[in-house]
């Protein structure tokens, strides 16, 4: 995806150790979660150890990059200058992913036609060599 | 009941402004004051108060606050871990946690807050006007869990409370079929009751629902009057034993219980905090907590005359009237809808200030200081004979609450 959907100046992540290994999956277009080595239990964010049995034995599952719309915002707020408005925050259900959900942006859809439910794919956004944002656009039927 | 059982003997604030508008004081000059007037207001002298008490993110350190009040010695100083406003009535509980074990007499919880004098809330720190950094963006690394947390979100473009917790008020919406004119007439009534309180600084504009649907969309389904205010102010409550409480100036309130903590795997809530689970999503968090403490005060939602309930936003509000049991859950919307809210005829007047939508935003310490002032008959919504309060914090982040006794 080459076009930007935030103008220069917005917030870059800010990640701790256990975080890192997440965007630098990232950085080479693999949307992944933990999942432990112990019970199997998946989590995101990363965390130190797994909440289920405590174990700190984990390692890094690809996701497919699918999901659906668990909930949104439309938000006519800006951040940065010259930011286009209004932009979307969404909660996204990831397939196989053990039920899990991130926070994210929905891209190349009018707000008026976003619906909870609805299917969506991870579409990667290249900041820089380092840094790739993941956002998700409505998924072909 | 005990000789040590925790009451709240006093109340006191600053002026209240709109964000920005106290310059010429400093915040913990303003803090300063608050306690003075609180103190003053039990009868009680500075010299009478060993412990200082706050919650998260208090600029306003006890320590220094406690020397500069000239306190004749700290022996308890407090500050709650859960974030933003869920620790006000925490700080509270705490207070009273320490008169009741005897690690002080007299605890003074406050909350000061001037975000003019600092940064603004929901910005990220960010100065729209300052030129770009030209360096590509990349990761930037911290050793701070919070930081890392909100470093998950921040590059979606959530940085403002009022998008974040939308998520979990539009997920309500679609669940239950909540409608924005439900969540209007929250904010309408809370604006009504600021009417007669010389202290809100909305209190003299009124506001219809058609004001309120024609305010400005901020972050969809919250509009610019779903939001609570930003504002410059301090309040302050004074704890102290049942026994100490007995001859002061101004009839004792009873904390009947307090409560505070955040369900399995909560984290920082619904800000960062995309996995509550299905059941808690589009909930305030806080029914779990809301049952403990029912059960701890011996009185149920049946039971409360009048409410102070954290409104950081409308939506935030109606979720906590179905964690609090007062609605089914789904049912908070209709239940909004009856007028349930109102101080003329309503079921459970609430926010009988004005809130933090149209009294003040000092984190909801103020919703304790009215809660206080509801059971003396010192309200200017006053409900009459009212003898059982709830006071909330914020829902949607590790929370808190208290019940409060007309003695």
């Amino acid at each position: 995806m080459s076009e930007r959907y935030f103008p220069n100046g917005m917030p870059a992540p800010m990640a701790n150790t256990t975080m890192l290994p997440w965007w630098q999956a990232a950085a080479e277009h693999r949307l992944v979660v933990q999942q432990c080595g112990a019970c199997g239990h998946t989590r995101f964010p990363p965390a130190p150890i797994c909440p289920e049995c405590r174990s700190d034995d984990a390692a890094w599952k690809d996701l497919p990059g699918g999901g659906e719309v668990f909930t949104y915002t439309i938000v006519h707020r800006p951040i940065a200058a010259e930011q286009e408005l209004p932009y979307l925050i969404a909660v996204i259900a990831l397939d196989d992913s053990g039920g899990l959900r991130m926070i994210s942006n929905l891209v190349a859809v009018a707000p008026q036609d976003v619906t909870i439910g609805m299917r969506v794919e991870v579409v990667w956004e290249d900041m820089s060599d380092d840094l790739a944002i993941p956002r998700f656009r409505p998924a072909p039927n | 009941m005990s000789a040590r059982k925790a009451h709240i003997v006093g109340v006191g604030e600053s002026a209240y402004a709109r964000w920005g508008r106290i310059g010429d004081v400093t915040e913990h000059a303003l803090a300063c004051q608050s306690i003075l007037r609180a103190v003053e207001d039990a009868g009680l002298s500075m010299d009478d108060v060993d412990g200082l008490a706050s919650f998260a993110e208090d600029r306003n350190e006890a320590v220094f606050l406690a020397a500069e009040l000239g306190l004749p010695r700290l022996r308890f100083g407090n500050m709650v871990w859960t974030p933003g406003g869920g620790g006000g009535c925490a700080a509270v509980s705490n207070a009273a946690m320490a008169v009741e074990t005897g690690q002080a007499e007299v605890v003074v919880v406050y909350r000061s807050l001037c975000q003019g004098q600092f940064f603004r809330f929901g910005t990220g720190g960010i100065d729209a006007s300052a030129p770009v950094d030209p360096a590509p963006p990349t990761v930037s690394q911290t050793d701070s869990m919070m930081i890392s947390s909100v470093g998950t979100v921040m590059p979606y473009g959530l940085l403002m409370a009022a998008a974040a917790y939308a998520l979990p008020t539009r997920r309500h919406m679609h669940l239950y079929g909540t409608t924005n004119e439900q969540l209007g007439s929250i904010a309408v009534t809370f604006r009504e009751h600021a009417s007669r309180n010389p202290r809100a600084v909305m209190g003299d504009r009124p506001m219809t629902i058609d004001d309120y649907l024609a305010s400005p969309m901020i972050a969809d389904p919250h509009r610019l009057f779903d939001c609570c205010l930003e504002s410059d102010g301090a309040c302050a409550v004074v704890v102290t034993t049942a026994e100490r409480a007995r001859d002061l100036a101004k009839r004792p309130v009873e904390i009947l219980a307090s409560e505070q903590g955040a369900p399995k795997g909560y984290a920082f809530g619904h800000f960062t905090n995309a996995n509550i689970p299905d059941d808690l999503y589009a909930t305030g968090g806080t029914e779990e907590m809301a049952n403990r403490l029912w059960a701890k005060a011996g009185v149920g939602p049946a039971d409360v005359d009048v409410a102070q309930i954290y409104d950081h936003f409308s939506g935030c509000v109606l979720l906590q009237l179905e964690d609090f049991g007062f609605c089914k859950r789904g049912e908070g919307g209709p239940f909004i809808e009856s007028g349930a809210l109102a101080w003329k005829g309503g079921s459970l007047p609430t926010n009988t200030h004005g809130g933090s939508l149209s009294e003040a935003y000092i984190h909801g310490l103020n919703h304790v200081v009215e809660g206080v002032r509801s059971l003396r008959d010192e309200s200017t919504s006053p409900v009459d004979g009212a003898e059982v309060c709830l006071v909330t914090s914020a829902a949607c982040v590790p929370s808190s609450a208290l019940v409060l006794g007309r003695k």
